[in-house]
C-alpha cells in the first residue's frame, strides 16, 4: 500500500461545520478496513484538533498522512499563537469564550485529549505567528 | 439489546431512528462537555445528555455510539436533526432527568 495523504481547509468561526475533515477521514479509513480502535483514536485526536482550530486560531489546514505502521495528523494554522504550551495542555485549562461553551466546547479537555489518543504528539507555536500540532497514531 | 429495544423499554421519543436493530454493548455515557464524551463515550454505548446543539450528531458519530438521548424533555434544534438524519445517528429523547434514564438503562441493560 502506497501512502495516502489527506489535506482538509478547516473554515474558522463556524462551529456547526466542524468535524467535517474528521468524518472524512474517518469514512475513508473505514473503508480501507481499519480496526475501529485505530479509527476512533484518530477520529478523537482530529476531531479535537479542528474544534481547536475553529475557535480559536480562525481555521487552518489539516493534513492525514496514512502509511503503512501509523497515521500522522498535523493541523497547521496562523492565529495568535499559545503562549504558554504547558499551560495548555492542563486538563481543565481554557480560554474559550462563553459562546463556546455554551455549545458544550472549551472545557479544557481537547490537548489533553489529542495526547492521550495519539502516540506521538508535538506542538510548535509562536505567538503572533501560528500554531502547528503533530499526532502520529500507530497502528497495532 | 438492540436500539429499537431501547425505544420500547425506555418509552423513549424517536427523534431520528436510522438503525433500530443496532445492538447495544457499550453501556452507557452521561455528560454535556463535548471533549469528555469524545474522550470516555463508550463505543456502540448510549450517550445522555441536555446538549441538543448540531455537534453532537459530530461527536456521536465519530465516538461510534449506538444512540443519543437527549433528556429532560429536551428537544434537537433543527440543524442536529438534519445532521442526525444525513449522518444516520440514532436520536432519541426522554422526560426524565439523565440520572433517572441512566438508572433506567442500567436495569434494561442487565444492571
Amino acid at each position: 500500500m502506497e501512502s495516502l495523504r489527506l489535506t482538509f481547509q478547516v473554515a474558522g468561526g463556524d462551529l456547526t461545520h466542524a468535524g467535517e475533515a474528521s468524518s472524512q477521514v474517518k469514512q475513508t479509513l473505514r473503508k480501507m478496513g481499519y480496526d475501529s480502535d485505530t479509527i476512533r483514536r484518530v477520529s478523537v485526536c482530529m476531531y479535537e484538533g479542528e474544534i481547536n482550530m475553529v475557535i480559536h486560531a480562525n481555521g487552518g489546514t489539516a493534513t492525514v498522512d496514512v502509511g503503512l505502521d501509523d497515521i500522522t495528523i498535523t493541523l497547521a494554522d496562523v492565529g495568535p499563537g499559545i503562549p504558554d504550551v504547558e499551560q495548555a495542555m492542563q486538563a481543565g485549562f481554557t480560554t474559550a469564550g462563553d459562546q463556546v461553551r455554551d455549545l458544550g466546547f472549551g472545557a479544557g479537555m481537547g490537548l489533553p485529549n489529542m495526547k492521550k489518543y495519539s502516540d506521538e504528539m508535538n506542538i510548535e507555536s509562536t505567538v503572533g505567528v501560528g500554531t502547528t500540532v503533530t499526532m502520529v497514531v500507530r497502528i497495532p | 439489546m438492540t436500539v429499537q429495544e431501547l425505544v420500547s423499554q425506555l418509552e423513549l421519543t424517536v427523534f431520528h431512528l436510522e438503525d433500530g436493530g443496532r445492538a447495544v454493548t457499550g453501556g452507557g455515557y452521561c455528560g454535556d462537555l463535548l471533549s469528555w464524551v469524545m474522550g470516555k463515550a463508550p463505543a456502540d454505548g448510549v450517550w445522555m445528555t441536555i446538549m441538543s446543539n448540531v455537534n453532537v450528531a459530530a461527536v456521536a458519530a465519530l465516538t461510534d455510539l449506538a444512540c443519543v438521548i437527549l433528556t429532560e424533555s429536551v428537544a434537537p434544534d433543527d440543524p442536529l436533526l438534519r445532521k442526525a438524519e444525513l449522518q444516520g445517528i440514532n436520536l432519541l429523547g426522554s422526560s426524565l432527568s439523565t440520572y433517572e434514564c441512566a438508572v433506567k438503562l442500567s436495569a434494561a441493560l442487565g444492571g
